[in-house]
């Protein structure tokens, strides 16, 4: 529902106060809720203290658009600078569709309080028609949460129109990852798995692909819904834009998909934890990165408790847990939720 | 850069790939699935026999093996060989003839499929008069007669198969010689069998179904004489002199007739119901055979008495006061006697007894006293109890093969020391190589060692584990000993047993030391037992040990099987393997996996909660670690937690049975309160269609967690001299692998030789390595610093591989369902990996190294791993660069047993269960093959059909006199079949070795 309102641009006051307005104007006392704004390059920013609240007044121009999510079940990925390209198509999709190429120059919160959870990538190789979304697992307690099931799909071949066996996304789980992005819908087609076209493979075969790039899964689909299409600026859409039907030539899936690869390399490392028996050892060979993490994560977690914006509750566990292991000797039980991804703890 | 370098691309190595890979399907061992026809030829000497999948496979002597398929897979009814011919004719059950014919291309004899045919009548008659039921190829070689179910007997020119029209025997023709009075035109419905006069190929006499026999004389086209039969009849056979022939019926009894000159109407000689008075089964076949000392064999299938008996599968045997029925623990497909085959003999004076049932080939020796079954070369059922796992060894030195020998023949003095009947053809494959033993583990608790060494799958021993245990079922509790005024006069013969005691004594895991003959076993209720090699039979205490694999991991509860009862005190073990000690997994659950140190004299065993380290030369247990996940419940609750996916089956099973009952209901067609049936059935269908729809086949996408059941699983285990901790020092290490993708290393102290059994064992957690993807992990390898794979443990000892490269940096490769990595050691970090499912979207499910030579030079040879995946697909990845080689297609992906029970062996080949009873033999290196090459000789045959078959001769001479030829003869014989030797001298020594042991 919408409520238009007026506030006094010289003199905004408080953000508690202005919290308090939206709640009375809403009629909703007593439900936490999440305040946000579009900036001027269409992307979604948090309001939750004083200072953005004016920088958000300031930048209005003249109407200030404010996004009030209920708190239980916000999408709290959906804000932050790293998730721009999200961001870009959750408003995109909404607000305006063709403004997905601007870039945000203003960086509203720690950057490390926020990772990406999805992305919709390649837009500028792609048909129109399809979609590359990517779904970063890691960093998120969230299940990927979807279903594929086998169909047939209609393609337009030399020989005429032919039906052809494909893979579709069949149910995606409520509160899922792949729901909360809404970059995938049931009945959506599955062209590729990380590059890889999935035709001519078996159900089992593309589950077996997914999950095994579940930490970094990239699908390309053709989705069932195509009125939400990202809608390419003229020049983009007159080269490549009438490639329709079938996928990507194959000297781009290639490319892509050693591109993919070598993204891939560095996002996953296996954990080695070598106990040498020496652990006082251990305090100085960490490396000093990980300190700097950990402190950063403790000021944050005051940060964050007295702002009342809670960042990513997985990354809180993750953290600490990391900053635990390091301290500790390694033959814990607590090392079992140090398979954080990304990093190499050598004890 | 990576990008462009892509396989392939390289022409030498292209060209060395073509030398080092190839892959071939090269034969079939074990007994043959669902087996529904036998045939012999006496002339050739061969065996065949017909699948219901429309195969048929000819078996002569050891490694003279034939296959063919028919096109259809249609069930083979019948095989009958040309008489005097190397052709052989079958019957399908579409009513269609196919003619083989052995022919020799290239060296070797071959079957192929000449032609085929289906008889077609008048336009607008019935099926059934067409439906082909008796088949008699004619002596004469030119003509096949065809008797068929509307009575007819038609004419057949071979090998053309063009119906001779103007010789059919029709029914109206047979009855205008019958008086009228005893028989209509419903008496020549269906002819039952054919049967050739011995002494005239003139004469044929012709069995209807209802028990009308008449002699029709070819020449004149004309009935000479009739039996009249009153009871239904199954079949016929002729004395050999062609004065008398005997029927056998379907009321169980069975009937002599004189054939005279004189009497064209004879009434029977003998009129016989062998298991009377009350009702019997039918008697399906009969064999009358005559002998020197004038007591006839008279060998019959069935006939028990149809309330208490009618169950049995049984061959009766009667001579003279002697009178043995055969059960058989399946059903009967059909039996052969093989006598003597020379025509001018005056007697058959039979030999042996070859049964096919449904599940073995039982041959018995009716020459020695007590009818003793001969032990088969071939044909095997590798499934007498349920195939369960299986470990091959190569090259195995020659002393333990000996030892296991030895050990089986112990096992084997019940059985006949005849030769092997069935000798035909000529193998002349050359010898295998090396000595290769193929070990299986069975649902009943034993081992079975095969000589998998050539064409021939051969037992070579069985080890049982269950006197180890105490089991419900007594083992003096023999079902065999019947009193001797027992009647009928059973014995059970066969191996066949598909009934275990006691499922927890499955077998799951083997390990086989080569060169110390230490083995290991383990099996369902978490027993591992580590047993020697003993010459004599022995009678000691086993050593017992328990390994709490949860250690202080409290509040679990295990709802599964209990651990195996022991047996206090001492228990007698026979020669053989014999065990020492005994580690018992608690909670007992299955051991997934199994290593055996044979120089450290330690075994490691792993189950679904954790592994753990025995010491088998101090008894003592050095650790266990516990792999459990908190969150894991699957895996403590035991197989119980399953109950909801057992339930989930039965369901299915239950639906299926009522929808087949429908089916076959509306085949029959409606009547009464059908129609109500019908729909209540039908509604049933709707709902359970209802219900498919309602949840269509998907798959879930879900990243795996830590908290995914059954990650603390044990997938693999292996020992390791390497660099542990610190590149300047190697020591023992144990690595295990777990289903959630974690890699634990312990480092080892083993004290050294001298102080081996005072100071303790000791191990220490070195390292933990979580895989990202968190796959399980199938295999972990080091190798060493030519990057060749460590040796096995002792192989340097024995001289029998270069010890390894201590010098430069070790690898560590990881195998994962997944994917391929390698990291460096002592400091683990990752250098190389190969992903397999991420880009192919499929799984490893058996990997191998294998070492490859090249068939063009003797000395190249390199080592690869041999990767079986989920998609049956088998992939050669080069080491240590982890590059795709080769791939094959070789199981199909929905085979799943199939490639559960893949092996491969260390030098490029493999097995696999095509049938629970049968093993594929397939091969992937060009140097190493196994595959049958054989001649068959066409015997010499002169005009008067006298065969001149000097391998007959020989053998019936030998037959003649089994006296003369004394048991070291056969024994040598026989042992040139194990010991693939050629070389006299070693010969010799086994010989002696054996005959000191005896």
């Amino acid at each position: 529902e919408f409520r238009r309102f007026s506030l006094e641009r010289s003199k905004p006051g408080k953000f508690e106060e202005f919290y308090g307005l939206l709640q009375h104007v809403h009629k909703i006392p007593n439900v936490d809720v999440l305040v946000g704004y579009t900036d001027v390059h269409g992307d979604l920013l948090p309001i939750n203290n004083d200072d953005n609240y004016h920088k958000a007044v300031s930048t209005a121009n003249p109407l200030l658009r404010i996004f009030i999510q209920r708190k239980e079940d916000a999408d709290y990925s959906a804000f932050g600078t790293d998730t721009m390209t999200r961001k870009k198509n959750v408003l995109s999709n909404v607000l305006r569709p063709d403004n997905h190429k601007k870039k945000p120059h203003i960086v509203i919160s720690m950057p490390q309080d926020f990772r990406p959870v999805s992305s919709i990538i390649d837009v500028d190789i792609l048909p129109e028609t399809h979609r590359r979304v990517r779904l970063y697992k890691y960093g998120t307690d969230k299940p990927l949460g979807f279903y594929i099931r086998d169909g047939s799909s209609v393609r337009v071949t030399p020989h005429g129109l032919e039906k052809v066996p494909g893979i579709f996304i069949s149910r995606l789980v409520p509160g899922g990852l792949a729901q909360s992005t809404g970059l995938l819908a049931v009945n959506d087609e599955v062209l590729e798995v990380n590059g890889i076209e999935v035709s001519g493979k078996s159900l089992d075969q593309v589950t077996d692909m997914m999950i095994a790039n579940s930490r970094n899964l990239i699908i390309t689909v053709r989705p069932a819904n195509q009125r939400n299409n990202v809608v390419r600026n003229s020049r983009t859409s007159g080269s490549s834009g009438q490639s329709t039907e079938s996928s990507l030539p194959s000297s781009t899936a290639n490319t892509l998909g050693n591109v993919l690869q070598g993204e891939e390399e560095s996002d996953e490392e296996d954990i080695i934890i070598e106990d040498s028996g020496e652990p006082q050892h251990i305090p100085k060979a960490a490396p000093t990165s990980e300190s700097t993490e950990s402190l950063s994560q403790i000021e944050l977690l005051h940060e964050s408790t007295q702002n009342g914006f809670l960042p990513s509750t997985e990354m809180n566990s993750n953290h600490s847990a990391g900053s635990i292991s390091m301290e500790c000797e390694a033959p814990e039980p607590g090392r079992k939720s140090l398979e954080e991804d990304g990093t190499i703890i050598t004890l | 850069m990576r990008r462009f370098l892509r396989p392939g691309h390289d022409p030498v190595r292209e060209r060395l790939k073509r030398d080092l890979f190839q892959f071939n399907k090269t034969v079939e061992h074990g007994f043959p699935h669902q087996p529904s026809a036998l045939g012999y030829s006496p002339f050739l000497r061969l065996m065949a026999i017909g699948t219901r999948s429309g195969a048929i496979k000819l078996y002569g002597a050891p490694g003279v093996e034939f296959m063919g398929l028919h096109e259809e897979n249609n069930t083979v009814m019948q095989i009958h060989f040309i008489p005097d011919q190397c052709q052989l004719v079958t019957l399908l059950d579409d009513n269609s003839l196919h003619l083989w014919s052995l022919r020799q291309h290239g060296g070797a004899s071959e079957l192929r499929e000449e032609h085929r045919f289906t008889l077609k009548g008048p336009p607008g008659s019935p099926p059934s008069a067409t439906q082909v039921t008796a088949l008699l190829p004619h002596s004469s070689r030119e003509v096949l007669y065809l008797g068929t179910e509307s009575g007819s007997i038609f004419v057949v020119e071979l090998p053309s198969f063009r119906v001779l029209e103007d010789r059919t025997i029709s029914p109206e023709a047979v009855l205008q010689r019958v008086p009228e009075d005893n028989c209509s035109r419903r008496s020549c419905e269906l002819v039952e069998v054919l049967q050739e006069h011995p002494k005239n190929p003139d004469q044929i006499l012709i069995g209807y179904s209802r028990g009308l026999i008449v002699l029709w004389d070819l020449q004149n086209n004309k009935a000479t004489h009739h039996f009249l039969g009153s009871q239904q009849l199954e079949n016929l056979y002729w004395q050999r002199d062609g004065s008398k022939f005997i029927s056998c019926h379907y009321d169980g009894s069975y009937t002599q007739w004189p054939v005279s000159s004189d009497n064209r109407q004879p009434e029977p000689l003998e009129n016989t119901v062998p298991y009377g008075p009350f009702p019997c089964k039918a008697i399906s076949k009969i064999y009358w055979q005559t002998t020197k000392n004038g007591l006839p064999y008279i060998i019959f299938q069935g006939g028990m008495p149809r309330a208490s008996y009618g169950d049995r599968h049984s061959i009766s045997v009667i001579h003279g006061s002697q009178q043995t029925a055969f059960d058989f623990t399946s059903r009967v497909i059909d039996f052969f006697i093989i006598f003597s085959s020379d025509p001018a003999a005056e007697f058959d004076d039979p030999s042996a007894l070859v049964v096919l049932a449904e599940e073995e080939l039982v041959v018995i020796d009716l020459r020695s006293a007590g009818w003793p079954a001969v032990h088969p070369p071939y044909l095997a059922s590798l499934h007498c109890s349920a195939i369960t796992c299986s470990h091959h060894v190569s090259n195995i030195p020659l002393k333990l093969w000996e030892r296991i020998i030895s050990a089986g023949s112990k096992q084997n003095i019940h059985y006949s020391t005849m030769p092997w009947p069935i000798d035909g053809g000529t193998n002349i494959a050359p010898d295998p190589p090396q000595r290769d033993l193929l070990l299986t583990g069975h649902e009943d608790g034993t081992v079975r060692f095969w000589d998998a060494s050539g064409v021939c799958l051969h037992l070579l021993y069985k080890l049982s584990t269950v006197r180890v245990f105490l089991t419900d079922a007594d083992p003096n509790d023999n079902m065999n000993t019947l009193g001797e005024d027992e009647w009928p006069p059973l014995r059970k013969v066969g191996t066949f047993d598909p009934y275990s005691d006691d499922p927890r004594l499955g077998i799951q895991k083997i390990y086989l030391c080569k060169y110390s003959g230490y083995l290991a076993v383990a099996g369902t209720a978490g027993q591992v037992l580590v047993m020697e090699l003993n010459d004599e039979d022995a009678e000691h205490v086993v050593d017992h040990a328990e390994a709490d694999l949860l250690q202080d991991q409290e509040g679990y509860r295990w709802k599964g099987h209990e651990k195996l009862k022991t047996r206090d005190g001492p228990v007698r073990f026979e020669a053989g393997f014999q065990p020492f000690v005994l580690v018992q997994c608690q909670p007992p659950a299955v051991v997934t996996s199994l290593a055996l140190h044979s120089e450290w004299k330690l075994v490691a065993f792993g189950t679904s909660h954790g592994f753990g380290l025995f010491d088998h030369q101090q008894k003592r247990l050095v650790f266990v670690k516990c792999t459990l996940h908190p969150s894991d419940q699957l895996a403590l609750e035991g197989p119980l937690s399953r109950v909801k996916s057992l339930k989930k089956s039965l369901r299915q099973s239950f639906r299926r049975i009522r929808r087949s009952r429908v089916s076959s209901r509306k085949r029959r067609g409606g009547a009464g309160n059908a129609s109500e049936v019908q729909e209540a059935n039908a509604k049933f269908d709707q709902d359970a269609l209802q219900e498919m729809e309602l949840a269509p086949v998907q798959r879930k996408i879900e990243a795996r967690s830590a908290e995914d059941s059954f990650t603390g699983f044990v997938r693999t285990l292996y020992f390791a001299d390497t660099f542990l901790r610190d590149s300047s020092r190697h020591c023992p290490s144990l690595w295990a692998g777990t289903n959630g993708g974690t890699v634990y290393a312990f480092c080892l102290r083993v004290p050294p030789a001298e102080r081996r059994m005072d100071e303790p064992v000791r191990a220490e957690q070195a390292k933990e390595i979580q895989l990202m993807h968190r796959a399980p992990v199938v295999g972990i390898l080091v190798l060493d610093g030519r990057s060749t794979p460590l040796p096995e443990p002792l192989e340097v000892a024995h001289d029998l591989s270069k010890s390894p490269d201590m010098q430069g940096s070790h690898q560590l490769l990881v195998v994962s369902e997944e994917q391929f990595k390698v990291f460096t050691l002592p400091k683990v970090s990752s250098k190389l990996k190969l992903k397999l499912t991420a880009l192919e979207g499929c799984r490893v499910r058996k990997v191998t190294v294998a070492n490859f030579g090249s068939c063009k030079t003797d000395d190249y040879s390199e080592n690869d791993l041999a990767v079986l995946t989920n998609l049956g697909d088998i992939q050669i990845i080069s080491l240590p660069f982890l590059k795709l080689q080769i791939r094959f297609p070789c199981i199909r992906k929905e085979d799943v047993s199939g490639i559960a029970s893949c092996v491969f062996t260390k030098y490029g080949q493999g097995f696999y269960l095509i049938s629970p009873s049968e093993f594929e033999r397939f091969s992937l290196s060009t140097k190493w093959l196994v595959e049958p090459r054989c001649i068959v000789d066409m015997p010499e045959v002169t005009s008067n059909n006298h065969v001149h078959n000097k391998s007959g001769t020989e053998n019936a001479a030998r037959k003649s006199s089994p006296d003369d030829c004394g048991e070291d003869e056969r024994k040598s014989g026989r042992l040139m079949e194990h010991a693939l030797l050629n070389d006299e001298k070693v010969l010799k020594e086994i010989q002696s070795t054996l005959e000191g042991g005896r």
